[in-house]
């Protein structure tokens, strides 16, 4: 009996040992696998497994497990996952987050878990500020420092007055803001939108086009970015009032937006055509190895996110029980990012340069993205100083 | 006030685009008591079936007749493979088979057209703006939608008010039992009536294709505003689903549109900008709730069974 009791308390200990003493490196993924943004959680998955077999399928010297899990663009259904991940599959990081709302929904499981997240696409305003962790890292952005920029380069090519238009989540009003922050000249009117059901702006553009704006603003991700320059083209106003973007062109919408995308000017920190060696080496092998398609920024900050985990893991020579030495080496930001080299805010944030993009026939005769200038460079998001970290 | 106008028109158009929805929706439901959650699938293979022809004949007009052609076929096909086992069942039963339809077509089009979704482009004399009064632009193809949404729903009337077979559409909304005893073929009837549905539901996906994109799981948001229609509108009731359906596209895109500014007046802007969005998508059930409750049988109920 006491032998039993023996036994049994043996087996206990060892079903809680974590997960970190395992010969496998654990990474849990959360992304949209699903519905009409399908595409975009597939671009990330994607350039993750690229990543993956650039680094040899190894990280430390121990292989690589990855969980994929998909939110359906829902935050209940994201944070589901996430406390699936973390509490029974016990991943060593979790990587991925397209939507603000999710992440905003899925954090606090990652945070008080002490689980390193890494999202590698959406950068709520709070993330940035009140909400910052030492266990949460951004290879993105705050989101909005993409529409600050853009704001800065309307300000610079002398536009007057500004519509803004944009979906009703926590994404779209820090899109909203961003641009509002750096644009020097008057905002006419702003209008948000059913997210994501909404996918008809009739009323929204009328309102735009009778505002006197000069210039309309949009951020529509995915699909919808599709059908508003469907709708904008249909209107026939491109003449009067140009349109002006944030995250609504990208590689993959752009096959379905064609000309209705060309001459629309946009801001992002990674373009396909960085002439950085690591860029080109990234996007040669992604389209290789995906014939028909092209990798997106987000993909990009997803491929950049299995490299900032592998500096930590090989930091620690795989011995993912050492936090504090991981989050230390991931602070410095120490691999080689296909946007270039970028540092970290003490939130945790890049500080990076922004460019201004275009709509260009590339040398195979296919519609592309093209940088055409650097708006800011190293440029740091507006809410750091509500971090409490130091 | 040219902007009411306007606004007017982008109502009328959502309204009349929601009717050609309800219209099969309400027929189907109505004449044939079946519960068709997978009208939303039809809706969205119109879409599919038009980017793939157009694609093809490389012409748009060619493509969308085909296209109506191919959801009329698709829907006979459907009505006569799966559905026509059902109508002894009950409602739980018509859900059940019907949401697992919509599972199975929104796997086979991934299946067969990719994750990605299509485009359908539209051809160059329907981009342009339409100068309606002085001053009032607005988009040719809009203007189309509400042209052969009406020309529809004016030969609805007359097939349903002025045929034979409309007479026995007729008949079979108010008591099925009683036209199946005097010896009409229930069961051509009720597959007839299907594909029309079908094809009406297509009609709506492929027009509404070129201002949306065309995805998977397209028809599923705009199912429930046609269920909702057709609530408010009377089972059954074509007439009931015109008028509930140019109700709801006012109201929605009205709401869209000035609800904002005049929440402005009594809140921040800040809080109005995000208030309106919500409020304005709430407005139409309200109505639903209403209707229901003063006038349960709807605004415009076919005739009593």
């Amino acid at each position: 009996m006491k032998k039993a009791l023996w036994l049994a308390g043996i087996a206990a200990l060892a079903l809680t040992q974590p997960a970190a003493a395992g010969d496998t490196i654990k990474i849990g993924f959360v992304s949209t696998f699903s519905g009409p943004t399908a595409a975009i959680g597939n671009d990330m998955r994607n350039s993750f497994e690229l990543a993956l077999d650039h680094l040899g399928r190894k990280m430390g010297g121990k292989p690589v497990e990855v969980i994929y899990e998909d939110d359906g663009q829902k935050p209940d259904v994201g944070k589901q996952k996430t406390e699936k991940l973390i509490q029974s599959d016990k991943v060593d990081f979790i990587v991925g987050y397209i939507w603000s709302n999710v992440l905003l929904a899925s954090l606090k499981t990652a945070v008080d878990a002490k689980t390193f997240l890494i999202t590698s696409n959406a950068g709520p305003s709070q993330l940035a500020g009140e909400l910052c962790s030492p266990y949460v890292f951004s290879t993105s952005w705050q989101n909005d420092q993409t529409p600050q920029a853009m704001g800065t380069y309307m300000t610079q090519k002398g536009v007057k007055s500004v519509f803004l238009i944009g979906p009703n989540y926590a994404a779209g009003k820090d899109m909203l803001a961003g641009v509002k922050s750096t644009f020097k000249g008057e905002v006419k009117g702003e209008e948000y939108t059913v997210w994501p059901s909404q996918l008809d702006f009739s009323a929204e553009l009328t309102k735009a086009k009778n505002s006197g704006a000069e210039a309309i603003f949009v951020f529509y991700p995915g699909a919808a970015g599709v059908q508003f320059l469907n709708q904008y083209a249909q209107a026939g106003i491109k003449q009067q009032m140009p349109l002006y973007t944030a995250f609504t062109i990208d590689e993959i919408t752009l096959a379905l937006q064609k000309e209705n995308a060309l001459g629309v000017p946009g801001a992002q920190e990674w373009v396909n055509d960085l002439p950085n060696e690591e860029n080109k080496r990234y996007v040669a092998d992604y389209r290789k190895k995906y014939p028909g398609l092209r990798p997106t920024f987000y993909g990009a900050q997803t491929y950049d996110a299995a490299g900032l985990i592998n500096s930590a893991v090989v930091a620690v020579k795989g011995d993912t029980a050492k936090k504090d030495e991981m989050k230390a080496e991931m602070e410095k930001a120490n691999f080689k990012s296909v946007r270039g080299p970028y540092k970290y805010g003490k939130n945790h944030i890049p500080i990076q340069n922004f460019y201004l993009q275009d709509v260009v026939k590339d040398a195979e005769g296919q519609l592309a993205l093209k940088t055409v200038a650097t708006i800011v460079k190293d440029d740091q998001d507006r809410f750091h100083d509500k971090c409490p970290m130091k | 006030m040219l902007v009411v106008v306007e606004q007017s028109l982008n109502g009328l158009q959502f309204g009349l685009l929601l009717f050609l929805l309800a219209a099969g929706l309400t027929l189907v439901f109505g004449i044939m008591d079946f519960v068709n959650l997978a009208h939303g699938s039809l809706y969205m293979m119109g879409a599919y079936f038009a980017a793939t022809f157009v694609a093809w004949t490389g012409n748009f007009i060619l493509g969308a007749v085909m296209a109506l052609g191919a959801t009329l076929l698709l829907g006979i096909l459907l009505e006569f493979v799966a559905l026509r086992h059902l109508y002894g069942r009950d409602h739980l039963d018509h859900v059940l088979a019907t949401f697992g339809l919509i599972l199975f077509f929104n796997d086979a089009v991934r299946l067969i057209w990719g994750p990605a979704g299509l485009a359908l482009p539209l051809p160059a004399w329907l981009t342009v703006p339409v100068q309606l009064l002085p001053g009032v632009y607005y988009p040719a193809y809009r203007l189309s939608i509400i042209a052969v949404a009406l020309l529809v729903a004016a030969l609805l009337y007359v097939v349903v008010m002025r045929t034979r077979i409309g007479m026995l559409i007729r008949a079979g909304a108010s008591n099925r039992e009683m036209i199946g005893a005097l010896g009409i073929n229930i069961k051509l009837l009720f597959t007839l009536v299907f594909g029309l549905g079908a094809a009406l539901a297509g009609l709506a996906g492929l027009m509404q294709a070129p201002i949306l994109t065309v995805q998977i799981g397209m028809g599923e948001n705009i199912l429930i505003l046609a269920f909702v229609i057709i609530v408010i509108g009377g089972i059954g009731s074509i007439r009931g689903a015109f008028m509930a359906a140019i109700f709801v596209g006012m109201i929605d895109t009205l709401g869209r549109a000035f609800l904002p500014d005049l929440l402005r007046k009594v809140l921040s802007s800040t809080a109005a900008s995000t208030a309106a969005p919500a409020l304005s998508s709430m407005l139409i059930y309200l109505l639903m709730a209403i209707v229901l409750v003063v006038r349960p049988e709807g605004l415009f109920p076919a005739a009593k069974r």
